[in-house]
């Protein structure tokens, strides 16, 4: 079972799923595994990382050293095919010409979408974050609680395999006992943060990423996950057994040919093909979800992009997992005389309260790490530390002048070295011949950068909407964003900025470039690309898009299960919320069904 | 799986009996090739291109949004080299005077590094193409210079003598006024040959990168690191 075309396709399905990234893998395989008959419609190619991957490739042998170029923005190895900040044929565009109020697309045309190249960074809300409203009277809370969420956070983490430590904080919460891998140990310069950080009174401890620092249990997992259902045991367990563990080497951004990290095309997509309940049609772009007399959706319109041709598919239940801005699209773009706004759109509020995480960065030079002898510190491909949000009590107490916070995190310079002067100028003072290699190899992994992931408050300024004029090539209107920061955010940057310069001061170094007036410091929109928002999650239908479950309020078996619905954008990086909450979609789809609700 | 030899020998896809430089050549070889090539094109030295015909634009395509990752790449598959042999022989003696051998490693030449700048300055993307604006009249100053000072081509200098151009332009900060755009030239072409040097396994052994092979387990840094750094290992 397998990959479709659009001729192959049946004519209908149970259910029709747009987009194969984090949602999309997740919802695929919860239904497919409960025995629902899914179709996945996928905008961009098929892509196999088992064949694919370039894992041991050297800059040496890329053109320009790998660098990044307009074609392959994070470089040539970066597991991105057709996209990046731009996508071939499929322009979007900006309400405003100032710069500070674009929006920065990120997208990525191939099957699983951006988890074959996102860091991995795998955090869970914390009771805060589902209630922001409640403690601190600004945006919205979500109708439902950390409570409601945690047994998806667990089931998650036990499938696609997350390393990191239980730390006992506030509002960052532990896993259960076992669930989480064991973290890897930490690279010189993490430890040196660590270390120094801590007299700034910044608390420094493993992070949790998605990368298996060793296999996954295949013996008791999957009955924990799919309890009573022993043909879905066995698919996962075969699923998870073919998944190798991290063997301390190539950057995870390339993708893992070996399975030892999640990407939606080695972690949902097998076992959900495995059912022999899925088929998958790439370069399928949906345009519309197609409503039915009855007010239900019953199919997706979409243009098949290998023939220019627009096609059908049908099912009894639509799930969106476009990416959050696509998804907005295909509502806004899904007219119809009931649905004169786009689609489940009655409240207005599609395509409102955009939001990204807050970025800002600062680069310090330790003398203490120059001339370290050398040693591997490849480890598991992206970051050990990081630091969570430490300062909730004085923040509640109105002591730091913006609302909420933000994580650190963190990464030393001992990387794979190519394509770019590892030596700056100013420290080179001139340097050729063998002073100049003596000079690159004694600062050679003493930078060190501290990263910023704020949380953003949802405002009436960013959002999401049809352009009026623009179509992409198929003929479809494409999104026109808008954009703003409040003060919140740009006065966290700042606080960022300024936290860092205490932890480089503290380690004895020095920063790489002065601090500029406040409120410059923050990335763009969208640059973070932890882009959610545009289909508001809510308790009240008028006011809101979705109910608690995913579910348009308008349209009862249409669920939205990318980032789209989230009320706010917590510190903590959104996929691993992603996929919990599309486990969750999915086992109540199943519940409905079952029950004929749907 | 990996292997970690060098890329197959390259094919310059110059006619053959030209010397293919991007290896350092005997000292006598590039005299007579210079001799020849100035009687050729009138120009002393003939690598400037500021004339008609001069720096032509880059016309080639780029490797596209989905390039295939997994095969190896050599310079001029991606798009073709543009140098001529005089800027190439120049940057062949330029690059390895910045990146010698010595007890470091091999000399940029052997790790083909102008090969890098060639596939550098004849790329179509807009960073590459600036570079290409200061690289290839900086070469034809480096040239100029060299005969205005030393009455020969930079390749034939000797090391004393490039010392003397090179001690002028390597500092862009403390450069004097006829010496910028020289100055802005070396910056940039020294970036260039550091960033190829170091994308090589014997420019990682240069400045201390060990990694890009499996390892069954992961112990972070030694003692000795720890101990320099007076820190713990905190995971245990
Ligand atoms: C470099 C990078 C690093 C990141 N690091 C992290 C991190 O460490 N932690 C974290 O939590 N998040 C991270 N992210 C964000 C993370 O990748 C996304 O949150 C996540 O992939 C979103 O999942 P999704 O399913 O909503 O969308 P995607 O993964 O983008 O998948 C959507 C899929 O739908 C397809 N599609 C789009 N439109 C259509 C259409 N109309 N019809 C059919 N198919 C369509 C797309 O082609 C795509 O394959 C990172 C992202 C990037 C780019
Ligand atoms: S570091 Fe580990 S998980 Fe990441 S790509 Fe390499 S082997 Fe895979």
């Amino acid at each position: 079972m397998p990959i479709i075309t659009a001729k192959t396709a049946q004519p209908t399905y149970d259910v029709v799923i747009v987009g194969s990234g984090a949602g999309g893998g997740q919802m695929a395989m919860t239904l497919t595994l409960a025995g629902l008959k899914c179709v996945m419609l996928e905008a961009g190619r098929a892509y196999d990382p088992a064949t694919e991957t370039p894992m041991f490739q050297r800059p040496d042998q890329a053109p320009l050293r790998g660098v990044g170029t307009p074609e392959k923005n994070f470089g040539f190895y970066d597991a991105t095919v057709d996209g990046g900040w731009q996508v071939p044929n499929e322009p979007y565009t900006q309400g405003s010409d100032d710069p500070a109020r674009k929006f920065w697309w990120w997208r990525a045309r191939m099957l699983g979408g951006r988890t074959n190249h996102w860091g991995r960074i795998s955090l869970r809300n914390g009771p805060y974050d589902f209630k922001p409203h409640s403690r601190d009277g600004l945006g919205f809370d979500w109708p439902i609680g950390y409570e409601d969420v945690e047994p998806y956070y667990t089931k998650v983490e036990q499938l696609i395999g997350v390393y990191g430590t239980n730390e006992g904080r506030e509002n960052t919460p532990d896993s259960p006992e076992g669930v989480l891998l064991p973290a890897p140990k930490g690279r010189a310069a993490e430890l040196l943060v660590q270390k120094h950080a801590k007299t700034v009174g910044v608390p420094v401890m493993p992070i949790h990423r998605a990368v298996l620092t060793r296999a996954l249990d295949a013996d008791t997992i999957p009955a924990k996950l799919f309890p009573g259902n022993e043909w879905a045991q066995k698919i996962v367990a075969d699923s998870m057994r073919r998944r190798g563990a991290c063997f301390w080497a190539t950057p995870c951004g390339r993708g893992c040919s070996i399975g030892a990290n999640y990407q939606s095309t080695t972690v949902h997509l097998p076992p959900a093909l495995a059912t022999g309940n899925l088929d998958i049609l790439p370069n399928a772009h949906a345009r519309e979800v197609l409503l039915g007399a009855d007010g239900k959706a019953n199919g997706v319109l979409f243009v098949d992009k290998t023939t220019g041709n627009e096609e059908r598919v049908r099912g009894r239940i639509v799930i969106l997992a476009a990416s959050s801005g696509e998804t907005v699209r295909i509502l806004l773009n899904s007219k119809s005389a009931s649905f004169p706004n786009g689609l489940a759109n009655s409240s207005g509020k599609v395509g409102k309260y955009v939001m990204d995480t807050v970025g800002t960065s600062l680069v310090g030079q330790i003398p203490k790490l120059e001339n370290v002898p050398s040693h591997n510190e490849d480890g598991a491909g992206g970051s050990h530390f990081y630091s969570p949000w430490w300062l909730y009590k004085e923040q509640l107490a109105g002591k730091l002048g913006f609302a909420r916070g933000y994580h650190i995190e963190m990464g030393g310079s001992r990387d794979m070295p190519g394509g770019w002067n590892p030596l700056p100028d100013d420290l080179g003072q001139g340097a050729y011949g063998t002073k100049f290699k003596e000079a690159a190899r004694r600062y050679y992994g003493s930078f060190v950068y501290l990263s910023c992931r704020g949380e953003m408050i949802p405002n009436e300024d960013s959002f999401a909407e049809l352009d009026p004029v623009v179509k992409d090539k198929w003929g479809t209107p494409v999104i026109r964003w808008n954009w703003k920061f409040s003060e919140h955010e740009l006065r966290q940057a700042d606080h960022a900025q300024d936290t860092f310069t205490a932890i480089f001061s503290a380690m004895g170094g020095t920063v790489r470039r002065a601090k500029p007036k406040t409120g410059t410091e923050i990335e763009p929109g969208g640059k973070i690309i932890h882009e959610v928002g545009g289909a508001l999650m809510g308790a009240d239908a008028k006011r809101s898009v979705v109910n608690g479950w995913n579910q348009t309020w308008d349209v009862k078996n249409l669920f939205l299960v990318d980032a789209s619905p989230f009320p706010s954008n917590s510190d903590k990086n959104p996929t691993l919320t992603i996929m919990a909450l599309a486990w969750r979609t999915g086992d109540y789809i199943v519940d409905q069904a079952k029950k004929g609700n749907i | 799986m990996p292997t970690h030899d060098l890329p197959a020998p390259f094919d310059s896809g110059l006619p053959e009996r030209m010397p293919d430089p991007a290896i350092r050549l005997p000292r006598r070889t590039v005299l007579k090739w210079f001799a020849a090539a100035a009687a050729a094109s009138q120009v002393a030295g003939c690598l400037d291109r500021s004339g008609p015909g001069g720096l032509a634009p880059i016309t080639a395509p780029g490797y596209g949004t989905d390039p295939l990752l997994t095969r190896v790449y050599k310079a001029g598959d991606a798009w073709p080299l543009t140098l001529t042999m005089a800027e190439r022989t120049a940057s062949v003696a330029l690059a390895d005077f910045i990146m010698p051998a010595d007890a470091y490693g091999p000399a940029a030449s052997k790790l083909r590094v102008v090969d890098f700048i060639d596939e550098w300055v004849s790329a179509p993307y807009p960073g590459q193409v600036n570079d290409r604006k200061i690289i290839v009249p900086g070469l034809a100053w480096l040239e100029s210079e060299s005969r205005r000072r030393y009455g020969a081509a930079f390749a034939t200098l000797s090391a004393a003598q490039m010392d003397g151009i090179c001690a002028d332009i390597c500092f862009e900060k403390n450069a004097t006024a006829p010496f910028k755009v020289g100055a802005r030239f070396f910056s940039v072409f020294r970036g260039l040959t550091a960033g190829a040097y170091y994308s090589t396994p014997a420019g990682w052994k240069a400045i201390g990168y060990e990694g890009n092979v499996p390892l069954p387990k992961f112990d972070g840094p030694p003692p000795a690191v720890l101990a320099m750094l007076e820190v713990e290992q905190t995971v245990k």
